[in-house]
């Protein structure tokens, strides 16, 4: 119980931090929103005006805290530029790339979890050599290169699937898993070929264990023993990886959602870019990796409780 | 098994030395120049006069692929660089002391870890504009921890040593315990990192470039070629294949090399992994 609270202080503590490293990142930095608001040809009144209405004529502390105070609320702040509140766009898109991370993860552990077993069962012949080989080389392909692949060869060939684009779930579930089908295979098939690499590096140990041998010389065949005794030792490392993975993922859909044109975060957050909206990039940014911390923890919690020889630390 | 470590090896130098060579004959000679736009010879399919083709601009894709190989290493090597340069010293500090100081150090190490490069140089962008340093520094930066934890990990290895206890008693300092001792013995682990992070890099800058946040055009660059040829997948979809296969065997030859050098310094770990 004192190792979870202790966790969970930790990722409070983490969290407050990201959240004055960001601030400070594009606090900090030259260039005045109000007279990138205005353009060059503004007069010194009109941006000390324009300045006081964003408040970022105050000090810096009051700034920071003041849009600390309003994340509390779940208030991102209102945008300089398109002058409507941050917040709700934020959890309109969040929900889509959550959905992208969750499907690419849920294809990568499809794809991991018998690749990885197999090519370590096999490890001695030319099959797991293959799987091996294939796995390396999907380590190299990036996911947005996967994905224009994917839409070439679903889209443009068969045209079985869309190109692009997004159906919210509400209105029409059978177009929103079309097209949300290509966007999670780019993203957990690379992902996918790197958890291969560890699922069969972690059942590779686990063979070589005394534990295995004796459950072997018990009687239970090589396969049964494996099941049994070896896959849920291997679980623990695997596990790991996992929750590393799942950041990733959450990054790596925002170079996705670029590829098939999805409506979430990342789209938002190259928007931010483009717009030089500082304040809706900071608030992305923040959400973003407050939920690789989240994630971060969570998978601590897990493992711990995946590992019955960490509990009585 | 010693065939198949030298296989990882050989393919992998091979594939990186290919990189290497377009990148610096890049410099002195391309087929054609690479920003050069012909109307005339707008998507002048491969073969002839142009050997894998002409973008819609009218350019030659392979003086492009060429330049491009540039910007790639180019990147790769600052921002590696860099991250070298922050994350050793920081690290073997960090082994060294293991007092305060070095566990402060490793947590803002986990913590920069929880900012990925992509969202780095997102921000950078937001504020400095695109250009290949933003690109640079943000890739550097966030490989620094990843050296960081790898060195004071080894770093810990060695000061165990009896070698260490022998200087210590010999009344060594301890930059001069840092440098004969620490450093010599944690360059294997620092050079297959080297390659690992060259790799992320090379995946990380074709992303931004892919973006729109890395190396502005004209100078080519594999993201962006990619970009600019997604355009055209209906019409004339081998545009994308270059700069995918080069950025694939980019990668996949930086692996390769990493891992073939990872079993050349260390031999218990064959098999495993």
């Amino acid at each position: 119980m004192r190792f979870f609270l202790r966790k969970i202080a930790g990722l409070l503590v983490s969290a407050v931090v990201a959240s004055f490293v960001v601030f400070a990142f594009l606090a900090v930095l030259p260039g005045d929103p109000a007279e990138v608001a205005l353009g060059t040809n503004a007069t010194p009144d009109a941006v000390a005006a324009l300045r006081h209405e964003f408040g970022t004529d105050r000090p810096l502390v009051v700034q920071y805290l003041d849009w600390g105070r309003g994340l509390l609320h779940g208030d991102f702040g209102t945008s300089y530029v398109t002058h409507d509140l941050i917040g709700p766009r934020i959890t309109d898109r969040l929900g889509v790339t959550c959905w992208l991370a969750a499907g690419g993860m849920l294809v990568a552990v499809l794809l991991a979890l018998p690749a990885g077993v197999l090519a370590a069962a096999w490890h001695r012949r030319a099959a797991g050599t293959v799987l091996s080989a294939l796995s390396q080389a999907g380590i190299a392909v990036p996911a947005f290169l996967a994905g224009i692949l994917l839409v070439y060869v679903f889209a443009v060939r068969a045209g079985a699937l869309p190109a692009g684009g997004y159906t919210p779930l509400a209105d029409d579930p059978g177009e929103w898993a079309r097209h949300l089908v290509l966007p999670c295979l780019s993203l957990g098939l690379v992902q996918g070929a790197v958890l291969t690499r560890y699922v069969r590096s972690a059942v590779l140990t686990v063979l070589h264990q005394d534990f295995l041998r004796t459950a072997r010389a018990k009687g239970r065949r090589r396969r049964a023993a494996l099941w049994r005794h070896g896959l849920p030792n291997a679980a623990v490392p695997v596990l790991t990886v996992l929750g590393l993975q799942l950041s990733t993922l959450l990054v790596g859909a925002v170079v996705v959602e670029r590829v098939f044109v999805v409506p979430g975060l990342g789209d938002l957050l190259l928007q931010g870019v483009a717009d030089r909206d500082l304040l809706l990039v900071q608030g992305v940014v923040l959400v973003l990796v407050v939920a690789v911390l989240v994630v971060n923890v969570l998978t601590d919690l897990l493992y711990h409780l995946a590992d019955p020889r960490l509990r009585s630390r | 098994m010693r065939g198949r470590y030298g296989l990882a090896l050989t393919v992998g130098g091979t594939l990186v030395a290919l990189v290497l060579a377009a990148a610096l004959l890049s410099l002195l000679w391309t087929p054609y120049d690479p920003v050069r736009v012909d109307a005339a010879h707008r998507l002048a399919g491969p073969g002839g006069a142009h050997l894998l083709g002409t973008d819609q601009f009218g350019r030659d894709v392979a003086s492009r692929l060429m330049t491009g190989a540039r910007t790639t290493v180019f990147v790769g090597v600052v921002a590696v660089g860099s991250a070298v340069l922050l994350g050793v010293p920081t690290g073997i500090a960090a082994g060294m002391s293991r007092g305060v100081l070095g566990g402060l150090l490793m947590r803002v190490g986990d913590f920069l870890l929880a900012f990925p490069a992509l969202l780095l140089a997102i921000m950078l962008a937001a504020v400095y504009g695109t250009s290949t340093g933003t690109a640079m520094v943000a890739i550097g930066i966030a490989s620094a921890p990843g050296f960081a934890r790898v060195s004071r990990a080894a770093t810990l290895r060695v000061m165990a040593a009896e070698y260490v206890d022998a200087a210590r008693l010999a009344r060594r300092g301890r930059w001069s315990v840092a440098l004969r001792h620490v450093l010599p013995n944690i360059r294997d682990v620092l050079i297959v990192q080297t390659s690992v992070a060259f790799a992320t890099a090379v995946l990380a800058e074709a992303a931004l470039s892919y973006l729109g946040l890395g190396t502005p055009p004209p100078t080519p660059s594999w993201g962006r070629m990619l970009l600019d040829s997604q355009e055209l997948l209906f019409s004339r979809p081998e545009l994308c294949l270059w700069p995918g296969l080069a950025v694939a065997a980019a990668v996949l030859g930086l692996n390769l090399f990493g891992d073939g050098l990872r079993d050349r310094f260390d031999p218990t770990l064959e098999g495993v992994r």
